[in-house]
C-alpha cells in the first residue's frame, strides 16, 4: 500500500456542481475532507509506529544477543546440557519442550476449543432450552423469548473470559489442583503401561501433563471465540443449501459448514499455537524445568519462555547475551509456526477460488 | 372417493373449480390451515395441490408467504425455531408432519433450489455428487453427476473443468449447477424459490426451458415475481395475498387455477388487480 494516497480533489467548481448549488446533493465539505485525510494520515501512522515497534525489539534482541551468537554459534541451539558453572550453553532440550508442550497443548486445545465452538455457534444449546421451555409454554412469553439465545452468549462470554485470568494464577491452579488430581492416574498408567513411551517415567511433580493441561485450558478461548466467529459467519445460505438436500444436521456441519469455517478456525489454531509457544509463567511453574528431551508425558521438561524466566533474574551481562540469544530462537519458532500458518491458508484460499 | 377434483374454496368464497381430473395424480397435497412464526401468523386457509410432471407456480406480492408455503412443502421451515404448522401436506397420500416422520427423509424426495445460486466451497462435481454421498448412493458416481449436468444445461461449460471449485462460475452457470444438485438424486419433486430473480433475462430463459424440460421427468413448484414466468412455464397457478384485516398480516391463497384461466380470466378482483400491475 502506497502511504501516499492521494486525497481526490473534487472539482467544487466545476458546471456540475454549480448546476447542482442548493439541492441535496453536495460534494464533500471542505470540513469533511480535511477530516478524513487526518483521519487516514493517523491510522496510517498508527499501523507504521506497531510495525517499527515490532522491528524496534527484534533489533534490540538481534543487538543483545550478537556476543553470545559469535562465542557459542550453532552449538547452541543443538546442545542439550546448560550448565552455567560449566560454561556450557545449550537449548536444544529447551526448543523440544517448548515445541513438544505445545503441540500437545494445541491437539488438545483445538478439539475442545473447536467443540465448543460447534455447541456454541450451531444452536445446539439454544434449541434445548427452546425445547425446554415449550414443554411448560413459556417459549413465546417475552421474558423468555430470547432466553436461548442469552444462555448462549452467556456461555460464550465465559469461556472467553478464561482468556483473562492471569498465567500466574492458572500456574498455581496447576500445582494446586491439576498436579494431585492428575498424579494417581499417572502413575497407575505408569505402572500399567510403562513400556509406553508416552507412560515411561512416573509424576512425582511439576511435569509435560499437567503443564500440557494447563496450557490447554489458557488457549482455548482463543480457539473457542476465532472459531465460533467462523462458524457464525458461514452464510446461512450454505446452511440451507446442505439441510435442502435432505443432509442432517451431522452431515451439514461435518460435510459443509466446517469446511466452510475450515479457514477461520485454522487461522485460530495458528493463533493460539503462537500464544502456547510463547506462554512463560504457568509453564515456568508447571513443566519442572528440567533439560531432558523425553517423549514420557510424566517427566519434567523445560522450555525456553520458562528457562528465560528463571534465569534473567540472576543473570550477569555474559548470561544475559546468551538469554537474548533464547529469545531470538524463540522469537524465530514463532516466526516460522506464524508464516507457515500464513501461507497455509493462502494456499487454502487459493484452492477454494480457484 | 370421488375422482372429481373437488373444488378448491379459498377463504374469499370465490370457487375456483378446476375441471374435473384425476385426484391421484397429485403428488403433493398441500393444505395449509395456520402457520406461525412464534406467534406471528404467517399463512391461513391455503391449499394447493401439486400434480405431477407439472409446473406449478405461486404469485403475489412480497411477504404474502410464497416462499413460506413452499418451505413448508419439504419442511424447510423446520430450521425456524418457533415454526407452527396445522394442517396436512401429503405426499404420495401420506402427512409430512405426521408423528414420526424425520424431516431429512422427505427433503431427499422434495428437493429444493433457492433464490440466491448457492453453491459449496468445492469442486463442481463435488457440489453435483454431494447428494449422492448423502444418499449412500454405491453405483457410478461420475455417470450420475454428468447425467445432471446434462440435464441442467450446464455439461457442455463445465465439462473439462469439473475439479475447478463451483464459485468460479457465473451467476447463471453457479445456479444451473444448483439445479443439477438438486437433481441429481432424482428426486421426485423440485421446489424453487424465485430461482432466476438473481440471474439476467437470458440465464433466466435457459432456466425456464430447463423448467419445461425438466417438469416430464419430475414436479416442480415454482415461486416466481415475474408474472410472464408464471404465464410461459407454469401448468398452474395459484395467486396469493396478504389479510391485513385482521390486524396481522397474514398471507393467504386467493385463487388457483391453471395458469391460462388464472391470468386470461382472473376470478377474484385482488387477483385482476395484481395481474393488471394495479397494485403499489
Ligand atoms: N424465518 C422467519 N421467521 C419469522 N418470520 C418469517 C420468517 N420467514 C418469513 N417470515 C415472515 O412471514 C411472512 C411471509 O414471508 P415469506 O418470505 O414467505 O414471503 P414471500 O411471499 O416469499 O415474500 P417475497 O416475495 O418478498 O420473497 C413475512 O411477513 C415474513 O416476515
Ligand atoms: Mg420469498
Amino acid at each position: 500500500m502506497s502511504s501516499a494516497a492521494p486525497v481526490a480533489e473534487f472539482p467544487t467548481s466545476s458546471p456540475l456542481f454549480d448546476a447542482r448549488a442548493g439541492e441535496v446533493t453536495q460534494a464533500p465539505s471542505r470540513g469533511q475532507r480535511i477530516f478524513d485525510a487526518v483521519f487516514r494520515k493517523t491510522c496510517h501512522t498508527f499501523a507504521w509506529l506497531t510495525i517499527l515497534l515490532v522491528g524496534f525489539i527484534v533489533a534490540r534482541i538481534t543487538a543483545a544477543a550478537i556476543p553470545a551468537i559469535h562465542t557459542l554459534g550453532l552449538g547452541f541451539v543443538t546442545g542439550r546440557v546448560w550448565d552455567a558453572n560449566a560454561g556450557t550453553y545449550g537449548i536444544l532440550a529447551q526448543i523440544w519442550g517448548t515445541i513438544y508442550t505445545s503441540v500437545l497443548a494445541l491437539m488438545l486445545g483445538s478439539i475442545f476449543g473447536v467443540a465448543a465452538a460447534i455447541f456454541l455457534s450451531e444452536g445446539f444449546l439454544s434449541a434445548a432450552v427452546f425445547g425446554a421451555l415449550k414443554k411448560f409454554n413459556l417459549h413465546l412469553k417475552p421474558v423468555t423469548l430470547r432466553l436461548p439465545d442469552q444462555l448462549e452468549r452467556l456461555l460464550k462470554e465465559l469461556i472467553e473470559l478464561l482468556a483473562a485470568i492471569p498465567s500466574v494464577v492458572y500456574g498455581l491452579w496447576g500445582i494446586f489442583v491439576v498436579i494431585p488430581l492428575i498424579r494417581p492416574w499417572c502413575n497407575w498408567l505408569h505402572a500399567q503401561m510403562g513400556w509406553v513411551p508416552f507412560f515411561s517415567t512416573d509424576l512425582s511433580g511439576p511435569g509435560v501433563l499437567p503443564a500440557v493441561l494447563v496450557l490447554a485450558i489458557m488457549i482455548l478461548p482463543t480457539v473457542t471465540a476465532i472459531s465460533r466467529d467462523a462458524l457464525v459467519s458461514v452464510p446461512p445460505k450454505i446452511r440451507m443449501a446442505a439441510y435442502g438436500l435432505g443432509a442432517t444436521r451431522w452431515e451439514s456441519l461435518f460435510a459443509v459448514i466446517l469446511p466452510a469455517a475450515s479457514r477461520g478456525i485454522f487461522g485460530g489454531i495458528v493463533l493460539a499455537f503462537g500464544r502456547a509457544l510463547g506462554e512463560t509463567m504457568a509453564l515456568a511453574m508447571l513443566v519442572g524445568n528440567s533439560n531432558q528431551i523425553k517423549l514420557s508425558l510424566f517427566s519434567p521438561a523445560n522450555t525456553l519462555a520458562a528457562l528465560l524466566a528463571n534465569n534473567f533474574p540472576e543473570a550477569g551481562p555474559k548470561e544475559v547475551g546468551i538469554l537474548m540469544y533464547a529469545a531470538l530462537v524463540l522469537l524465530a519458532i514463532t516466526l516460522v509456526v506464524n508464516v507457515a500458518g500464513a501461507f497455509i491458508l493462502h494456499r487454502a484460499a487459493l484452492m477454494q477460488s480457484e | 372417493m370421488s375422482t372429481a377434483m373437488p373444488p378448491l374454496r379459498p377463504a374469499n368464497g370465490h370457487a375456483a373449480t378446476l375441471p374435473a381430473e384425476k385426484r391421484d395424480d397429485i403428488v403433493v397435497d398441500c393444505h395449509i390451515r395456520e402457520l406461525y412464526y412464534g406467534s406471528f401468523k404467517a399463512v391461513r386457509d391455503t391449499e394447493i395441490p401439486i400434480r405431477k410432471n407439472s409446473i406449478t407456480a405461486f404469485i403475489g406480492p412480497s411477504g404474502c408467504g410464497k416462499s413460506t408455503v413452499l418451505r413448508c412443502l419439504n419442511r424447510m421451515n423446520d430450521l425456524v425455531r418457533g415454526f407452527r404448522f396445522e394442517g396436512h401436506v401429503r405426499y404420495r397420500g401420506r402427512d409430512i408432519y405426521a408423528h414420526g416422520i424425520d424431516p431429512v427423509a422427505v427433503r431427499r424426495f422434495i428437493g429444493m433450489v433457492f433464490q440466491q445460486p448457492n453453491p459449496f466451497a468445492t469442486s463442481i462435481f463435488n457440489n453435483v455428487a454431494f447428494g449422492l454421498r448423502l444418499n449412500g448412493f454405491k453405483g457410478d458416481r461420475a455417470d450420475k453427476v454428468e447425467k445432471a449436468l446434462r440435464a441442467a444445461a450446464l455439461w457442455d461449460e463445465v465439462k473439462d473443468k469439473l475439479n475447478k471449485s463451483g464459485l468460479s462460475l457465473s451467476g447463471g452457470q453457479q445456479q444451473r449447477l444448483c439445479i443439477a444438485r438438486a437433481i441429481a438424486t432424482e428426486p421426485e419433486v423440485l421446489l424453487m424459490d424465485e430461482p432466476c430473480s438473481a440471474l439476467d433475462p437470458i440465464a433466466t430463459r435457459r432456466i425456464e426451458e430447463l423448467m419445461t424440460e425438466l417438469s416430464q421427468k419430475f414436479t416442480i413448484a415454482i415461486v416466481t415475481h415475474n408474472l410472464q414466468q408464471a404465464q410461459r412455464v407454469a401448468d398452474y397457478t395459484g395467486f396469493l395475498y396478504v389479510d391485513t384485516t385482521q390486524g396481522g398480516r397474514t398471507g393467504y391463497l386467493v385463487e388457483f387455477n391453471h395458469s391460462k384461466h388464472l391470468f386470461e380470466d382472473p376470478q377474484h378482483p385482488h387477483t385482476q388487480q395484481y395481474i393488471r400491475g394495479e397494485f403499489s
